[in-house]
C-alpha cells in the first residue's frame, strides 16, 4: 500500500499555515516607544497645527523623533528609544497644555497590508508591559440606602400632596419603609394610594400599638435595578476618569456583582493614575448673584463650553453633587431637550428651602475638579519643573428658576440633545453613585515587564531547543519531521493567540513552554504505534498508516481532558492565570492538528509516494 | 508479541506501600504546617524593590521598622539585589512609594519600585474558595468524561491517580513551606491535566489488550500493556521534564513556584498512571465481561 494524501487535503494544510504564518507575522516587528496626543474632551480636537508645535519643541530640544502621525481622535509621536520619549513627555506636556493629555504609549508597526485583514500582534499583559491593576469594589449597601433615603421623602411629599395625614415615615433594619397613620381609614385610603403610585414595590398594612401602619418594601428586582444603576454609573464615572489619563489601551469592566476591574497597560506614573481614579470630581449649585450684591459675597466664573463667557455667582453654596442621585437627558412637551434631576432628601430639602425666594432668578451648576498642573520656572538660573494640584471650577449650566424646586427638577432652556444628554453625564460623573473601595492592586514596573519578557522567551527558546535535540536524536527522520511540526504548532498557536487578541501573560509565557514539551505527545504517541506495527511484522507503509490509524483516539482522548482542566481554568481564574489557561487550551488544539494533519502530510510526502524496505524510527 | 515485558504488577504492593508513604506525608505536613499561602489568597500588600548592590536584608528590616512598619516581612526574592516586603491588610495607594522613600533614606545607590501588590481580605478568599471548587470540579468532569469513554472502574482509577497526583505537589509545596499562590495552583490544574493525559493513554492501552489478547490473567494484560506504552510515557515525560527544567531556571523568580510544581507534578503524574490507574484497576477487580460488549474495531483500509 502507499501512504497519499488527497489533494485537498494538502491544500487544506498548506492554506492553513499559510494563514498562520501571515496572522503571526505581526509579532516580529517590535513596538515604538510613543507619546500619544489626546484632547481631555470631545471640543479639544487634536490637529496638525498641535502636532506641528509639538514636534518643533521636540526639534528645538535635541529629541530624536522617528516620525509624527496624526489619526482621527489623536497625535502620535513615535521615538527611536525609550530614553527618547521619557525625555520627549515634559516638553510635550508643556506645550499641549492643559487641554490634552501626553501619555507614554507602545505604538504598534504593523505594516499597513497586515492591519487591512485585520491581522495585530499579541496584546502583553499588564505583567509582561508594566502598568497597575485595580479591582475596586462598589458599596451597594449604601447606594440602596441612599435611593430609600429618597423614597423615604418622596413618599412624604406624595402623601401631602394628596392630603393624606400621616405622622411618620421611619426606614426600618431590614430596609423597609414603615409609614404611621393615626387614623385606620387614612391608611387605607394611602395604602391603595401608594400601591397604585409604586406598583413594583411590595405594600402591605400592619397594625400595632394601637397605631396603623403601611410597609412599604422594596421589591428584589428593585434592589437589583438600584445596584445595577449604581454599578453602571460608577462604571461610566471610572471610564470618564480613565480616559483623561490618556493611556493607549485602558480596560474598565464589570466583575460579578460589585466590582469594576480597571487596567491601564504601559502606565509609568502609577501615583497619578492611582489619584485620578480615586478623585471626587463634585458639582456646586449656586445662585447667580444680583447685580446689588457686594464683590465679597460673588465669584466669577468662566463656561466650561465657552471659553471666555463668564458669569457672577453667589459664594454661598446650595447643594453639592453628592446630593444629585440621578440626572437624566430627556425632552419636554415641546420637544426641546431637558435635564431631569433628582436630589436625595437633604437636597431636596436645601434646594426648596433657597429657591422659595428666589424664583425667577438664574441657577448655575458649577463642576469642580482636581487638577494637577506642571510648571517650569527659573531658579537660580536652572528651569525646574513641579506639580502644583489645584481646584478648576467651571460653568456647566445657568438656567433661571421657574418656581420653587423640591427633589426633583428639570434644567431647560438647553442649545441640544448634545447638551443635554453632556450636561446629564457631567451631572453623574460629578460623584459617584457609591462609593468605591480598593479591594486588589497589582502594580508592575515597566522595568520589571521587559525582564519578565525577556527571561520567558529565553525559556520558550532553550526549552524549545532541547525538545528539537531529543526529538532528532531519538526518531532521528521522523524526529526532523516532528520537529518541523513542532516549529508550525509554535506558528499557529502565536497566530491564533493574535487572531484572537488575547492577552500574553507571564504564565501564558509558561503555557507556551509546557506546550512545547506536551505537543510532541501525539507524535510520539503515533511513532511508537508505528514502531510497534513494524516489530509485529507489518510492512513499512501499512505500519505508517497503522500507526497513524490507531494512535488518533488515544490522542484525541487524551487531549479532550486535558482541554477540560484548562476551560475550567480560564472560568475559575482570574489575569495572569487566564492568560495560562488560554495558551494551554490554545496549544493543545493547534496542537493536534500539527501533529496529525502536518505530520501526516510531511510523512507521506517523505516516505508516502515509494515502496520501502525499512524505516529509520 | 516480540517486545519484551516488563513484570510491572509484581512490585505492585511495594508501590502501594510507597504511595501510601508519601500520601500520609503529604496529608499529615497539609494537617500540620498547612500550606504557606501566597499574597494571593491571604490578602495583604507587597512591595518588590530592586537594588544595584546586593541589599542586606538587616538593615532593611530595621529602616522599615524606623518606618514603623513592624508587620513586614523581608525577603530576597531570586536575586540578593531584589527584595519582596510583605505587609499587613490595609489598602494604602502610596504604600509603594512610601517603602521605597523609606529605605532610599541615608542609601547612596538608587532603588527602584518593582511591584507594587495589594490584595483584600475578602478577595483573597474568594480566590482560595474558588480554587479549591476548580479543583474540584475539574476532577469531576474528568470522571464523568473518563467513566463516559470508558467505564466506570476507569473513571475511579483515573481519579484516584489524579488525587494521589494533586495531594502528593500539595504536600510537597506544604513539607517545604514554598510559598502557593494563583501561578500554583494554575500549575497543579495543569499537573491534573498532564497526569490525565498519561492516565487515559495507559487505560486506552489496556482497554485494547483486555478485548484483543484473548488469554492471560489481568495482571498480565496490565503488564503487557503498561509496557507497551512505557516508551512513550518516557518520552513524554523527558521532553516535558526537559522544558520544565529550562522554565525553572531560566523563567525568573515568578513562575518559579509554578515550575516546580509542574516538575514534582510531572514526575509523579508519570508514576501514578503506572502504578495508581493500574493498581485501582486491579483492585477492583476490572474484568473482561467489564469492557463487553465492545464496539467493534474498525479496519478501514482506504487502499488506493
Amino acid at each position: 500500500m502507499l501512504n497519499r494524501y488527497p489533494l485537498w487535503k494538502n491544500l487544506l494544510v498548506v492554506f492553513v499555515l499559510a494563514l498562520g504564518a501571515l496572522y503571526a507575522a505581526p509579532n516580529l516587528y517590535p513596538d515604538d516607544h510613543a507619546i500619544q496626543v489626546t484632547g481631555t474632551r470631545d471640543i479639544y480636537t487634536v490637529d496638525q497645527n498641535l502636532m506641528s508645535r509639538v514636534t518643533n519643541a521636540l526639534e528645538k530640544a535635541g529629541v530624536e523623533i522617528k516620525s509624527s502621525e496624526l489619526n482621527e481622535r489623536n497625535g502620535l509621536v513615535r521615538f527611536p528609544d525609550g530614553e527618547a520619549q521619557l525625555k520627549a513627555k515634559d516638553i510635550v506636556a508643556s506645550v499641549v497644555g492643559d487641554n490634552y493629555v501626553a501619555a507614554l504609549n507602545l505604538a504598534q508597526t504593523t505594516p499597513e497590508w497586515l492591519t487591512s485583514i485585520g491581522a495585530g500582534p499579541m496584546k502583553l499583559g499588564l505583567d509582561l508591559r508594566g502598568g497597575v491593576h485595580f479591582l475596586l469594589e462598589v458599596d451597594l449597601p449604601t447606594a440602596v440606602a441612599q435611593k430609600l433615603d429618597n423614597y423615604n421623602s418622596e413618599i412624604k411629599r406624595k402623601l401631602r400632596d394628596e392630603k393624606l395625614r400621616y405622622r411618620t415615615v421611619d426606614t426600618l433594619e431590614n430596609g423597609a419603609l414603615a409609614v404611621k397613620f393615626p387614623k385606620m381609614d387614612t391608611r387605607d385610603e394611602a395604602l391603595s394610594f401608594l400601591r397604585k403610585e409604586y406598583p413594583d414595590f411590595l405594600i402591605t398594612n400592619d397594625d400595632r400599638d394601637g397605631a396603623y401602619y403601611v410597609v412599604v418594601n422594596l421589591s428584589e428586582a428593585k434592589i437589583r435595578e438600584i445596584e445595577d444603576y449604581a454599578l453602571k454609573q460608577n462604571l461610566t464615572t471610572l471610564r470618564n476618569r480613565v480616559n483623561e489619563l490618556g493611556v493607549a489601551e485602558p480596560l474598565v469592566q464589570r466583575q460579578g456583582r460589585n466590582r469594576i476591574v480597571v487596567q491601564l497597560p504601559g502606565i509609568q506614573d502609577t501615583a497619578a493614575a492611582k489619584k485620578i481614579i480615586g478623585k471626587t470630581a463634585t458639582l456646586e449649585f449656586r445662585l447667580e448673584a444680583k447685580t446689588t450684591a457686594s464683590r465679597a459675597t460673588t465669584e466669577t466664573y468662566e463656561f466650561r463650553s465657552e471659553p471666555g463667557r463668564t458669569a457672577v455667582l453667589e459664594k454661598a453654596i446650595i447643594i453639592k453633587g453628592d446630593n444629585v442621585a440621578n440626572a437624566q437627558a430627556s425632552f419636554d412637551e415641546n420637544g426641546m431637550p431637558q435635564v431631569n434631576i433628582n436630589l436625595d432628601s437633604q437636597g431636596g430639602e436645601l434646594m426648596n428651602r433657597t429657591t422659595r425666594n428666589a424664583v425667577k432668578r438664574r441657577m448655575a451648576v458649577l463642576f469642580v475638579e482636581d487638577k494637577e498642573r506642571t510648571v517650569t520656572k527659573q531658579v537660580n538660573g536652572e528651569t525646574v519643573t513641579e506639580k502644583v494640584r489645584y481646584q478648576e471650577k467651571k460653568i456647566i449650566s445657568l438656567a433661571t428658576i421657574q418656581s420653587v424646586l423640591g427633589n426633583q427638577f428639570r434644567i431647560t432652556g438647553l442649545d441640544g440633545a448634545g447638551e443635554s444628554s453632556e450636561l446629564a453625564l457631567l451631572l453623574r460623573a460629578g460623584a459617584l453613585a457609591a462609593p468605591i473601595y480598593f479591594v486588589e492592586e497589582r502594580t508592575v514596573g515597566p522595568s520589571l515587564g521587559a525582564e519578565n519578557i525577556e527571561l520567558g522567551l529565553t525559556s520558550v527558546q532553550i526549552g524549545f531547543a532541547l525538545v528539537l535535540i531529543f526529538m532528532l536524536v531519538y526518531y532521528r527522520v521522523f524526529g526532523l519531521l516532528a520537529n518541523v511540526a513542532l516549529t508550525l504548532n509554535l506558528v499557529l498557536l502565536v497566530a491564533v493567540m493574535s487572531m484572537l487578541s488575547a492577552t500574553l501573560t507571564l504564565p501564558g509565557i509558561a503555557g507556551i513552554v509546557l506546550t512545547v514539551g506536551m505537543a510532541v505527545d501525539a507524535n510520539v504517541l503515533i511513532f511508537s504505534r508505528i514502531k510497534e506495527e513494524l516489530k509485529n511484522g507489518l510492512p513499512p507503509q501499512s505500519a505508517i498508516h497503522a500507526g497513524f490509524e490507531r494512535a488518533f483516539t488515544t490522542i484525541f482522548d487524551a487531549n479532550i481532558t486535558t482541554l477540560l482542566a484548562a476551560v475550567i481554568l480560564f472560568a475559575m481564574g482570574t489575569g495572569p492565570v487566564k492568560g495560562f489557561a488560554i495558551t494551554l487550551s490554545v496549544g493543545i488544539l493547534t496542537s493536534m492538528f500539527t501533529a496529525i494533519m502536518v505530520t501526516r502530510a510531511l510523512v507521506n510526502l517523505a516516505y508516502g509516494g515509494r515502496q520501502l524496505k525499512k524505516l529509520s524510527i | 508479541m516480540t517486545e519484551k515485558i516488563l513484570n510491572f504488577m509484581g512490585l505492585r504492593k511495594v508501590a502501594t506501600v510507597f504511595s501510601a508513604v508519601l500520601l500520609l506525608i503529604s496529608i499529615g505536613s497539609l494537617a500540620v504546617n498547612g500550606l504557606k499561602m501566597g499574597l494571593d489568597f491571604t490578602g495583604g500588600s507587597l512591595v518588590e524593590v530592586g537594588y544595584e548592590q546586593p541589599a542586606d536584608l538587616n538593615r532593611v528590616r530595621g529602616q522599615l521598622e524606623a518606618a514603623g512598619y513592624d508587620d513586614a516581612v523581608v525577603q530576597t526574592f531570586g536575586s540578593p539585589t531584589d527584595i519582596l516586603i510583605r505587609l499587613g491588610q490595609d489598602h494604602d495607594p502610596k504604600l509603594g512609594d512610601k517603602v521605597v522613600a523609606a529605605l532610599q533614606e541615608g542609601e547612596t545607590q538608587e532603588l527602584t519600585l518593582r511591584r507594587n501588590e495589594f490584595v483584600g481580605a475578602q478577595v483573597g478568599e474568594e480566590l482560595r474558595e474558588q480554587g479549591g471548587l476548580g479543583m474540584l470540579l475539574a476532577l469531576f468532569m474528568i470522571m464523568v468524561y473518563v467513566a463516559f469513554r470508558f467505564q466506570f472502574k476507569f473513571s475511579v482509577g483515573a481519579v484516584s491517580a489524579l488525587a494521589h497526583d494533586v495531594l502528593i505537589v500539595l504536600g510537597f509545596f506544604s513539607v517545604f513551606q514554598l510559598d502557593f499562590d494563583l501561578t500554583v495552583l494554575a500549575a497543579v490544574l495543569a499537573v491534573i491535566g498532564y497526569s490525565l493525559n498519561d492516565t487515559i493513554v495507559v487505560s486506552d492501552r489496556i482497554r485494547e489488550n483486555f478485548r484483543k489478547v484473548r488469554k492471560g490473567s489481568t495482571i498480565e494484560i496490565m503488564n503487557i500493556s503498561l509496557s507497551q506504552t512505557l516508551g512513550r510515557t518516557l518520552v513524554t515525560s523527558l521532553t516535558t521534564l526537559l522544558v520544565l527544567v529550562a522554565l525553572a531556571v531560566f523563567g525568573g523568580e515568578m513562575i518559579h513556584g509554578f515550575a516546580v510544581a509542574l516538575l514534582v507534578g510531572v514526575l509523579i503524574g508519570t508514576y501514578s498512571s503506572i502504578y495508581v490507574a493500574a493498581n485501582v484497576l486491579i483492585m477492583m477487580n476490572l474484568t473482561k465481561e467489564d469492557l463487553m460488549p465492545p464496539e467493534k474495531e474498525e479496519e478501514v483500509d482506504d487502499r488506493p
